[in-house]
């Protein structure tokens, strides 16, 4: 798939504002979200701009109830001290706020992830000798743990979505099965992965990720051949609704400010 | 009591070859003059400890200041790799640089059981992660009372903490308001503290979610005004967003960096001649 943007009727779109614009309508008003930077941040401040103007985003540089107007180039930006209702220490914030299960969801990106929500920001290749050395953790393996449920954003392609991560940074569903409530992670873990060409949704049971939508403009095999493992597709694959005027033109104006 | 002393003087007396040094600041009040004096005094063998090592560990990695990184997430924030970083570690460029990675929440319970002049600190988390198993310092203890397994991370005590505020009274008492990450645990973590401050003033004014540190914690204060850049000081200069761009350029070229490293850091004096030595548009957002 080459496509990078699509026209239907009076406007067009690209993949990447489609799969923001998913992720987005993913979050409730009301939620308290734990937002990491990058994808997840812009979803997260769309969602606040839009549909859901109460959630409240908590990012782990210690600001609780971040309001900016603007998407920050990094959590620690300034716009997110100074429109927070609390600005809080880092041992406070993982302690008191995440660790103490006060985090309705965690919005994660993700280098790689594989078919249970598994996610690899270490490393490609082996660890003691990398092909690419990646950031590292940051503050993801314990939003996986502690967040009631976790939402995945990530680009589609076979390097991302892989049979087998290089490294698991942090815990999706493990093996599949009832491999968290074994391990005593308090949290229920990634539900969805919101991609630029669709929808997964986590299946209890095997405990699997399965296609449930796919974007406009997307085929199943497209999603197919951009998985690195034997997807399975439930029987009444969605079409997402294209984005509206609406959240274009919300997620356009903070993205271009 | 805390003395008010040169940056220069205060690296020199605190930090020696082979020192443990975290050098903090949650992508805000980063001490990267504190990091570029270092390089300047040539400091080599450290254990650098930093939640988030960017820009200036990547500058003290690729200049050899460093023999080992403890950490929980390197990046150039929001611009692009750290690529000495990862030409140390994927190609031991200049030399090998042993890595000891955690999660946020490990280092900053590390830092706190530090701080606590505790053995170690106990956190939910890593279970089922291959951190687990690729880093010694994570373990495990049993809960004595309701026999849940935890993880258990060691107290961080490094040699030198080196933070930056924005203020310090005439006592030396330091404040310091919007983010302050884990900058107050990194004091209280380690033997000795440098504290780089913006400005002296009679007074301290009320802020919203600000931390005071009393002298009596520190060892040495310096002034340094922008001691920070290109990171920022909330309410007294912004991020210079067009140096951590330009900085993917720079640091992807070992050449490149070297004759950067050696033009704009060796050949100055201190952190006003390396502002000095950049060029204008770099600087525009310093007053921002």
């Amino acid at each position: 798939m080459a496509k990078t943007s699509l026209t239907r009727g009076a406007h067009e779109w690209t993949n990447d504002e489609m799969m923001t614009v998913a992720a987005a309508r993913e979050l409730t008003n009301g939620t308290v979200c734990f937002v990491g930077i990058g994808l997840p941040s812009t979803a997260a401040n769309l969602a606040r701009s839009s549909h859901a103007p109460d959630v409240v985003l908590i990012y782990e540089s210690g600001c609780i109830g971040a309001k900016p107007d603007r998407l920050p180039p990094s959590i620690g930006d300034g716009i997110l001290s100074r429109t927070a209702d609390a600005v809080i220490s880092v041992p406070e914030i993982f302690a008191y706020w995440l660790q103490a299960g006060r985090i309705d969801v965690g919005f994660l990106g993700a280098a790689q992830v594989d078919r249970f929500g598994n996610i690899n920001t270490t490393v490609v290749g082996e660890y003691a000798s990398p092909q690419v050395r990646l950031p590292g953790a940051g503050g993801a393996p314990e939003i996986a743990t502690s967040c009631s449920r976790v939402i995945i954003t990530l680009r589609h392609n076979a390097r991302s979505m892989v049979k087998k991560l290089d490294f698991i940074t942090s815990v999706g569903h493990g093996d599949g099965g009832d491999f968290r409530a074994r391990l005593g992670l308090p949290g229920s873990g990634p539900q969805a992965i919101i991609t630029d060409l669709g929808i997964l949704r986590w299946e209890p049971g095997n405990g699997e990720f399965v296609l449930c939508n796919v974007h406009p403009g997307v085929e199943i095999s497209d999603v197919r051949a951009a998985t690195g493992w034997d997807l399975r597709v439930v029987d009444d694959v969605t079409v997402t609704a294209p984005p509206t005027d609406e959240e274009l033109s919300a997620l356009r104006s903070f993205v271009g400010a | 009591m805390a003395r008010f002393s040169s940056l220069r003087d205060a690296v020199a007396e605190h930090i020696h070859d082979g020192d443990t040094v975290a050098l903090e600041g949650f992508t805000h009040l980063i001490p990267f003059a504190a990091g570029q004096e270092i390089i300047r005094q040539q400091r080599k063998d450290l254990t650098l400890v930093r939640m988030t090592p960017d820009i200036i560990y990547d500058q003290l990695i690729g200049m050899g200041c460093a023999r080992k990184l403890i950490f929980s997430w390197a990046g150039n924030p929001g611009a692009g790799s750290l690529h000495r970083f990862r030409d140390a570690v994927e190609h031991c460029v200049p030399h090998v640089l042993e890595i000891e990675e955690h999660s946020h929440a490990g280092m900053a319970t590390r830092y706190q059981a530090g701080a606590s002049g505790l053995p170690f600190g106990m956190l939910r988390g890593y279970a089922g992660t291959d951190l687990a198993t690729i880093t010694p310092t994570i373990r495990w203890v049993t809960c004595p009372f309701t026999g849940e397994n935890l993880a258990a991370v060691p107290a961080l005590r490094p040699d030198v903490g080196v933070i930056c505020a924005q203020q310090a009274d005439r006592d030396g008492n330091v404040m310091m308001w919007g983010i302050t990450g884990v900058q107050k645990e990194a004091v209280l973590a380690s033997q000795r503290s440098i504290v780089l401050v913006e400005e002296i003033v009679d007074e301290f004014s009320a802020h919203t979610n600000g931390v005071v540190l009393p002298s009596w914690v520190i060892d040495d204060v310096c002034v340094v005004p922008s001691g920070s850049y290109p990171s920022y000081a909330q309410d007294y200069s912004q991020r210079a967003g067009a140096f951590y761009a330009q900085w993917e350029s720079i640091s992807k070229d070992r050449g490149r960096f070297l004759t950067w490293m050696d033009e704009h850091v060796l050949a100055t004096s201190d952190h006003d001649a390396f502002l000095a030595s950049l060029d204008p548009a770099l600087l525009k957002d310093i007053d921002g």
